[in-house]
């Protein structure tokens, strides 16, 4: 029973990897508490979005985690290109 | 029914290649805008090495055929093609063509314009720089989110 996180943009260097699986939670906090707290805080920001199986959440209104889904996170796009 | 052509490449593209493709495919369309985005030879900027793009599959087409379909819903084109890279890029090597094909060069100009500045801010890409050796990640510039302002 896991879930896979994925990590976009700088968030990739805080985790140390671009993904990873974890235990199953019960919720996005559960998650979070398991996790190095540099990597929790940097996820738990509130410029960092969320995503669920490539659904991106309005907010994080307490996604009920199921067996094998895919949270990525999602920091602020860079522009920069001209 | 107008339908975009929407791509996001891992492998180099050429915009000219595109473009005379592109213009042979709408012979109705008066004039062609277009805007092709590249990397720079800066060497005041410390002289950028590479540049690497990163998308999430699942975010990151989709939203660029959303913003395809707000561009057809708000200007008149006969056709509209947004071509994206991702992956490592090095200087010159071209990063985004947007063309939108029009009876009337307005529509055409506006919504390559609008286009671009909704790319640019609103779409799933996280850019990366290197240059003496070493990446560093580039963050949104509040440039971006005024240029958006202008169409709300």
């Amino acid at each position: 029973m896991a879930l896979r996180l994925v990590f976009l943009g700088r968030l990739e260097d805080i985790a140390g990897c671009g993904d990873r699986e974890v235990p199953l939670a019960d919720s996005i906090d559960a998650v979070f508490d398991a996790l190095e707290p540099e990597l929790a805080a940097a996820l738990r920001a509130d410029r960092v979005k969320l995503a669920v199986n490539g659904v991106l959440l309005r907010d994080r209104d307490a996604p009920i985690l199921r067996d094998g889904d895919e949270l990525a996170f999602l920091p602020p796009v860079s522009g920069g290109a001209p | 029914m107008t339908v975009a052509d929407v791509r996001l490449l891992t492998s180099p593209f050429d915009p000219a290649d595109e473009l005379a493709g592109f213009a042979a495919s709408h012979p109705a369309a008066g004039g062609i805008v277009s805007f092709t985005g590249q990397v720079r030879c800066d060497a005041e900027a410390g002289g950028v090495e590479a540049l690497e793009l990163r998308h999430y599959d699942p975010l990151t087409l989709p939203g660029m055929g959303a913003l395809a379909e707000s561009v057809l819903g708000r200007w008149d084109l006969e056709g509209l093609l947004i071509v994206h890279r991702s992956g490592i890029l090095f200087p010159g090597d071209p990063i985004v063509l947007v063309a939108a094909a029009a009876r009337h060069r307005r529509d055409a100009f506006a919504a390559t314009d609008f286009a671009m500045d909704h790319l640019k801010s609103e779409s799933w890409f996280w850019k990366r720089e290197k240059s003496g050796g070493s990446w560093r990640w580039i963050e949104p510039r509040s440039e971006d989110f005024e240029d958006i302002r202008r169409w709300q």
